[in-house]
């Protein structure tokens, strides 16, 4: 992605929800910045950023892009697997304050 | 290979195992024009224009090796090149001095000093960039 032709850029404001303040400090995190063992490179997030694929990139958000990216990576490195993945989505989804949303 | 001084500070390395420099500020250079694939901080725009060196950055990890969880050794040198707006941008609007400077890696970078192709054009089809 990157370097197509965009039409004009609008400049707005807007606030940060805290589910995506959380992703940025995971990143900074998980690029050890803070002291803690690196875990992953910016050049990471931004290849697997890049393969996301265009048409759900640009129905991302800017910090969706992020988690998606950050998730790819932590499975590239075998920090996790997508089995472990998917099974905690599985119980996140089973939260009773997850039922309430729906 | 030489050890080289990078210039971020902080809690991260500032010298790494580099590659020799090969440009000196106010050499001119050309982009590589070619479009592998992978992760490369080379914006596609600028592939295959003629620029100056403005200066030398330091030289730091390859990101195109970080980005498959590798070390990115031996680092290489990065300047920042500039060029002219329109020489960039075939119906660029602005003043014909303006200028856009971007930092390269020179391994994306070919010397023209005294070379007999430093008056040829630009590929007249760049890479573009994958939709």
């Amino acid at each position: 992605m990157g370097g197509l032709p965009a039409d004009r850029v609008v400049p707005s404001e807007h606030d940060t929800a805290e589910w995506e303040r959380r992703v940025d400090a995971l990143m900074t995190l998980l690029s050890g910045v803070k002291g803690g063992p690196p875990r992953m490179t910016v050049d990471e997030l931004r290849k697997n950023i890049e393969a996301i694929g265009p048409e759900a990139y640009d129905k991302m958000s800017y910090y969706e892009r992020w988690v998606t990216s950050i998730t790819q990576t932590m499975i590239q490195r075998g920090i996790i697997t997508t089995d472990e993945l998917g099974q905690k989505m599985e119980a996140v989804r089973a939260r009773p304050e997850a039922k309430c949303k729906k | 290979m030489q050890e080289v001084a990078g210039s971020a500070g902080g809690q991260y390395p500032t010298s790494y195992r580099a590659v020799a420099r090969r440009f000196a500020p106010g050499e001119r250079v050309r982009v590589r024009a070619t479009a592998p694939l992978g992760h490369i901080r080379t914006p596609f725009y600028i592939r295959g224009h003629v620029g100056v060196i403005e200066r030398y950055c330091g030289a730091f990890p390859n990101p195109e090796e970080l980005a498959q969880m590798r070390d990115g050794l031996p680092a290489q040198p990065l300047y920042r090149v500039r060029f002219l707006q329109t020489e960039v941008w075939p119906d660029y609007a602005g003043e014909a001095n303006d200028t856009i400077d971007i930092e390269i890696f020179q391994h994306w970078l070919e010397g023209l000093k005294g070379g007999a192709d430093e008056t040829s054009p630009p590929p007249s089809d760049p890479p573009r960039a994958r939709p």
